[in-house]
């Protein structure tokens, strides 16, 4: 067992152990910090298949602007902490929460049983692909053929997103604006 | 090199804890959580698979979509549920059952 296996199931394992503690955890505070790490586990992961860019985007957007606006949220709107001590159920598994586990795990089972059943005849593409050697290796500039493509092939893709993400923002800040509201 | 069917196993374990935060939160900032992590589970997939697209790169650059996507969602759904914060005083999506003031 080489060392990019040991440490590829130490981030794996970071992730869904983080993961599950996030859901099984009462305390939304301490969720949210959770996701730090689940998320920093995933960027981890995407470093293993060799996509750098998008890992180190992963740590900009998620961990510097998606999570810096999840704990404000969270502090503008923590009256509802109270409630959410004085309820019963502790456990993973206690009653109300039990139709809703048992639904993920009939889908994690279904989700498995299709990866066992597709894992024998690969799609021929990537036969292709693995046949004439032609994965995207170690050793390549990643990020000069990423902004090629952003700027030949994608380009419509990539203004169309750009303008979308200025209207999202704008409608958000128009939303939650405070005065005047009809 | 991992192959590709570790990826796939992680990734269906994280979209499946998603599902679960989804059905079983009392809280509508832990289902916006469990949101991202279907979306972290689904752009490791993207990611998985770009491994073997060295010509197109559609992987890797869809999976940069997708980051903004979920970005820009998140925006837009903290706003709405602050709003709804403020006017209904509880952000548990079973309290909020009316549209009309």
């Amino acid at each position: 067992m080489s060392v990019d296996f040991i440490l590829f199931y130490a981030f794996a394992v970071m992730a869904i152990g983080s993961a599950l503690l996030l859901v099984s955890i009462r305390n939304t505070a301490r969720a949210l910090f959770l996701l730090f790490i689940v998320l920093f586990a995933m960027a981890g992961l995407y470093l293993f298949a060799l996509a750098d860019f998008v890992a180190i985007t992963q740590i900009l957007v998620y961990v510097g602007g998606v999570l810096i606006l999840l704990i404000f949220a969270f502090m503008l709107s923590n009256k509802s902490l109270l409630s959410d001590i004085h309820t019963v159920s502790h456990r993973l598994t206690a009653l109300p929460n039990l139709p809703s586990f048992l639904l993920a795990s009939v889908f994690l089972a279904i989700l498995l049983f299709a990866l066992s059943s597709w894992n024998n005849n690969m799609p021929e593409w990537m036969a292709a692909a693995e046949a004439d050697g032609s994965l995207i290796q170690p050793t390549e500039n990643n990020i000069r053929m990423l902004g090629f493509k952003f700027m030949t092939q994608y380009v419509l893709p990539f203004e169309i997103i750009s303008i979308f993400l200025m209207m999202a923002l704008i409608g958000a800040a128009h939303i939650s604006r405070k005065g005047e509201r009809p | 090199m991992i192959s590709i069917t570790h990826f796939l196993i992680v990734s269906a374990i994280i979209f499946c804890i998603g599902v679960y935060a989804i059905l079983a939160k009392r809280n509508a900032i832990m289902i916006l959580v469990g949101i991202e992590l279907m979306i972290n589970a689904s752009i490791l997939n993207f990611v998985a698979f770009a491994r073997y697209d060295s010509v197109n790169y559609g992987g890797q650059v869809f999976a940069l979509f997708a980051i903004v996507l979920a970005a820009a969602a998140v925006a837009v759904g903290l706003a709405i549920i602050l709003n709804v914060y403020r006017h209904y005083k509880t952000i548990d999506p079973k309290n909020i059952n009316e549209l009309k003031d």
